[in-house]
């Protein structure tokens, strides 16, 4: 009886919302199912949406969407473009001299003191409405100065009944510059930028020591602070100054580090009781952009809202040869954003999420190792797409190359492996060789990436594809195509290298080498057993020296390590940013920097210091190719490949064009809610005779023990 | 009884110190401040200033146990065990790592866990009483054989298992209720009614065994017999005697979880995407949020002692010869 009484209690709800219309399943109101709403998931919380503290991709995902720096990416156009966003136009650049005289655009870098960016915002752009902004009848700020009992009922941003808003203003964008400075952000471009900004590392020690005099957990009023390497010309217009030429520099302004931040909202979520509310610009980012942060419970869901003071803008009208015919013009000229809201559910597990898409609860998805077979096959031409189950439910596949370089690095800091002797060149040679990434990428990647020639990944200007890209260290062609190397080519130069057979020719020991890693778990196993087998092929024995996050990272800083991975994602589409990571000034070991092999070339560092300054075009690509071709020799890296990434959409959502640069796309998207509520119907309704059947096998279970129990009732009766 | 229950709370301060200890301890054999700093700022572009300005912003720039520089007493207190584990006593769980408030983040993330975890609780127990006393009622018959077969079969399969197959048939297959999620209120029930039936079904194998074993060693004594002797109905005789005199143990087990409920569960919350204390802990362990998990190895602590002066407290309502001196 029990069981009954119990099954009924649970099944209870299911039955009541059978009840309702739509699918039992559907996680979310009822009242959305019609609405304008892309559904997306996240995996991990955002640590940070305060524009000058934001770095990570999962962040970017929103604050892209709501800060507005002055430039961004053309959203169709490749090579990446960039074009003004709130900028009225491009920025202009002037040069001067030591002395302070201009100098033209042609003048060599050397002659270069400075160089001055002026920008020009468009007047009449407006930020989201915040309580920051709210006034009273007489015109102050309503809610600068809250005293305890204004805290009343309030426990999110939401809760303040009043807000408004106000034109963005050139001033904003210098406060924001300074707040890279400030000591409690910890903007993690403060090293960078405090190289390039005139005055920006002396005003963080400034800032640092202001705030050292101040009760702990205050800060200095930034306004009162004067930044040389930053100005306001007029309303809005802005300079910023650097130090010697920078020409990367425009990518910066394209990132949310040079949004525009109200000085309104740092007083506004300075004051006591906000912080014990989790109220702060890190958690309720504001913004002039297409969306705001409405709802942010990262334990569960974030959403984006249309701003409704957003100052408007079109979708592009001009784009690639070949974006008309697959759709991506068919909105020119329109308003954006087309999407009036954004809900990103938590969504911590693979499977979950996957079985959600393929109901239709996610518009877009991913796709996970374990879900890849049953997504995506590979055609006879090995070309990807969806599988015949995708494509029945009108779901369509995009891949995209990401700016993304997988490598395996040398330390060559390592007596064994590093240095630039021809014995340990030829045996990094040898190496390079022996693992085959073709391999790697078809067993662990399931075919999502491509080998890589060098360090460039393509879509960035200094890539060559084709045949005469291919690395001739390690690949030779063959009927026009690149194959690699016999494993006898890589033996013969081990045997140059002084490892005959992978033993030391003096001494007959055999060559072992470490493989440094922070890789745990099943899947790293299997990897590191293969890692293990593609050394064996040359005799060499392979150690794996697995450690924990912390020790290795220690490790790559000390310079102890000897093999090891690591892989870097670009900041902006520029050769500069994939060659620095082999520029000598740049090196892990005592500066701290990002070239992790600790590679060090005199030739290749005086390439780059040309190609830095250099505008994309002949020069610049010469340049480029002698350096690639430098460290294909040295052979610092084994470049390994670049990943691809795979997208899933379904039939409601319109075409869209991967763009691995940009962040701020969420206003190009669109969708058909209709045709999406209806598939979800379809694809969602309920199969209730499981729980007849269950219902029926318990009493089938049950009914033997009643009637054992009443005779044995009856039994003791008689 | 009060002075027992005094004294027990006294022996719980040192248990406390100890275990705050104990958690300092291993974790600062594991990460360092410096590791905790660079695990905050991200990978890129980490200068030695920003790893220094992160430790001085959050308190970690001073030495852990002794600061040997310090005059007089701010040699134990001007160190971060002390600044970092003396407010807690307070319930003063300060701020996390990354700013956000953890006694915020607690009473948010509370509701979600006990929302599976009290019905996961009391319905599991009834039902592993009962399958127990139905396996007890018949014992030594086909029923119990194939009983005991069940619990062991429900036993030998993983807790994870469940998880996917209950996704995978009562919401993907049967679409009856949504694969996972949460929403507060009335809303709510449908997403927690699967992690509930899956986690209930996923411990009656265990519980129910170990109720049988404790039902059949009652069964077999004099007052039983006595019962029976009397006229009693088996049913009431299992259900009122045996099941009351079963209690002490029954209670051992169920009364010393009751106020850890509220911890929630790692595995169902986050398959399930519940927002609740489990997953807050796991993230912050895997984060090196060293803030939140001494607040939650400290409430954690607080709350087993509690569960335990609980279960002393329930042994004299269910058995009346028991005394707390």
């Amino acid at each position: 009886m029990n069981f009954l009484r119990l099954f009924g209690l649970l099944i209870l709800p299911v039955l009541l919302s059978a009840c309702g219309s739509g699918p039992l399943n559907d996680p979310y109101p009822a009242a959305d199912r019609d609405s304008n709403i892309l559904y997306s998931s996240f995996e991990e919380r955002p640590k940070h949406l305060d524009p000058a503290r934001s770095y990570a991709s999962n962040e970017a995902e929103f604050t892209a969407q709501i800060y507005e720096p002055p430039l961004q990416y053309h959203y169709l156009k490749r090579p990446y473009t960039l074009i003004p966003l709130t900028a009225a136009q491009m920025p202009t650049v002037t040069y001067y001299d030591a002395s302070g005289r201009p100098l033209p655009a042609t003048a060599p870098v050397s002659a270069i003191a400075e160089s001055v960016y002026e920008i020009h915002i468009r007047p009449g752009i407006y930020y989201q409405p915040h309580p920051a902004f709210a006034r009273d009848a007489q015109g102050r700020l309503r809610y600068q100065d809250m005293k305890p009992g204004d805290w009343h009922g309030i426990q999110t941003l939401g809760d303040f009944r009043h807000s408004g808003t106000r034109e963005l203003v050139a001033a904003d964008y210098v406060y924001e510059i300074k707040r890279l400075a400030a000591p409690q952000l910890n903007s993690p471009i403060l090293g960078v930028m405090a190289e390039y900004i005139i005055g920006l590392k002396d005003y963080a020690a400034r800032l640092e020591k202001a705030a050292r005099s101040l009760p702990r957990g205050t800060y200095p009023d930034l306004q009162r602070y004067p930044l040389a390497g930053a100005e306001v010309v007029d309303r809005y217009t802005y300079r910023i100054k650097l130090r010697g030429k920078y020409p990367q520099f425009l990518y910066w302004l394209a990132m949310p580090f040079f949004a525009p931040v109200p000085p309104e909202a740092d007083r506004f979520y300075a004051q006591p009781g906000m912080a014990e509310r989790n109220l702060s610009l890190d958690w309720y980012p504001l913004g002039t952009g297409a969306y705001m942060l409405t709802r942010n419970n990262p334990n569960r869901q974030m959403v984006l809202e249309r701003n409704p003071d957003f100052h408007g803008e079109t979708y592009p009208r001009t784009g690639e040869p070949g974006d008309a015919a697959a759709g991506l013009l068919k909105d020119a000229g329109k308003p954006l954003p087309f999407i009036d809201k954004v809900v990103f559910s938590l969504e911590k597990e693979t499977i979950p999420y996957w079985n959600k898409f393929l109901q239709g609860y996610y518009d877009a998805s991913g796709i996970s190792s374990d879900s890849f077979d049953q997504a995506v096959q590979i055609n006879a031409n090995g070309v990807a797409q969806p599988s015949e189950a995708m494509r029945a439910k009108g779901i369509r596949l995009t891949t995209a190359v990401r700016p993304t370089s997988s490598y395996m690095g040398f330390n060559m800091l390592d007596s064994t492996v590093g240095g630039s002797s021809e014995r340990a060149r030829k045996l990094r040679q040898a190496i390079a060789i022996a693992v085959d990434y073709e391999e790697y990428i078809s067993i662990f990647a399931n075919g999502r990436g491509i080998p890589a020639q060098g360090p460039i990944p393509p879509g960035i200007f200094g890539y060559v594809g084709g045949t005469a890209g291919v690395n001739p260290v390690v690949y030779r062609l063959v009927n026009g195509q690149p194959v690699r190397r016999p494993i006898a080519e890589a033996r013969r130069l081990l045997a140059e290298a002084g490892y005959p057979d992978g033993r030391d020719a003096q001494t007959g020991a055999p060559l072992v080498l470490y493989f440094d890693t922070n890789a745990s778990g099943p899947d790293a196993a299997s990897r590191l057993s293969w890692m293990t087998k593609q050394f064996a092929k040359l005799n060499i024995q392979l150690v794996v020296r697995s450690t924990d996050f912390n020790r290795f990272q220690d490790k790559m800083r000390r310079g102890t390590e000897q093999i090891f991975e690591w892989g870097w994602n670009a900041d902006y589409p520029d050769p500069e940013n994939f060659l620095f990571l082999l520029y000598g000034p740049n090196m892990k070991v005592g500066k701290n920097g990002e070239n992790a092999a600790n590679y060090s070339n005199p030739e290749y560092d005086r390439l780059f210091d040309q190609m830095k300054y250099l505008d994309n075009g002949p020069e610049r690509q010469a340049i480029i190719d002698r350096m690639v071709n430098i460290v294909r020799v040295d052979s610092p890296w084994l470049f390994g490949y670049f990943p691809k990434a795979f997208s899933l959409s379904h039939a409601w959502v319109a075409p869209s064009k991967p763009n691995v640069m940009a962040n701020n796309t969420l206003k190009y998207r669109r969708i058909d809610p209709k045709l999406r509520e209806k598939l979800r119907n379809q694809w969602n309704q309920p199969v209730l005779w499981p729980l007849l059947l269950l219902l029926l096998a318990l009493i089938a279970a049950l009914a033997p023990a009643l009637w054992a129990w009443r005779q044995r009732e009856r039994s003791v009766a008689r | 009884m009060i002075a027992y229950l005094l004294r027990r709370i006294l022996y719980a301060i040192p248990i406390l110190i100890g275990v705050n200890l104990l958690t300092f301890a291993l974790f600062f054999v594991v990460n360092t401040p410096d590791d905790m700093a660079r695990m905050h700022l991200g990978m890129k572009r980490v200068t030695p200033q920003a790893i220094s300005n992160w430790k001085a912003e959050h308190g970690y720039d001073a030495p852990l146990f002794y600061d040997a520089s310090a005059p007089g007493i701010n040699k134990i207190t001007h160190t971060i065990f002390f600044e970092k584990s003396a407010r807690m006593f307070v319930l003063d769980f300060g701020t996390s790592d990354d700013g956000r408030d953890i006694w915020h983040e607690i009473k948010t993330r509370a509701g979600p866990s006990l929302a599976i975890a009290v019905p996961v609780f009391i319905i599991g127990l009834l039902v592993n009483i009962t399958f127990a006393l139905l396996m007890v009622f018949f014992r030594a018959t086909y029923l119990d054989f194939w009983g005991v077969v069940l619990c062991v079969v429900l036993m030998s399969i993983s807790g994870l298992f469940y998880i996917i197959a209950g996704q995978y048939l009562i919401a993907k297959l049967w679409h009856l209720v949504p694969i996972s999620g949460f929403n507060g209120g009335i809303d709510g029930l449908r997403f927690i009614l699967l992690p509930v039936v899956v986690s209930i079904v996923a411990g009656i194998g265990g519980g129910a065994r170990w109720y049988r074993t404790i039902f059949l060693e009652e069964i077999g004594k004099d007052y039983v017999r006595t019962a029976r002797a009397k006229g009693l109905s088996e049913w009431r005789v299992l259900f009122r005697h045996v099941l009351q005199n079963g209690m002490i143990p029954i209670l051992t087990g169920a009364v010393v979880v009751l106020p850890l409920l509220f911890m929630g569960s790692l595995i169902t919350e986050s398959f399930f995407g519940i927002p609740g204390l489990g997953s807050y802990t796991i993230d912050a362990i895997q984060s090196q949020d060293f803030a939140i998990v001494r607040a939650m190895v400290f409430i954690g602590s607080a709350l087993y002692i509690i569960g335990l002066l609980l279960t002393d407290i329930s042994y004299t309502l269910a058995d009346p010869r028991v005394r707390l001196q």
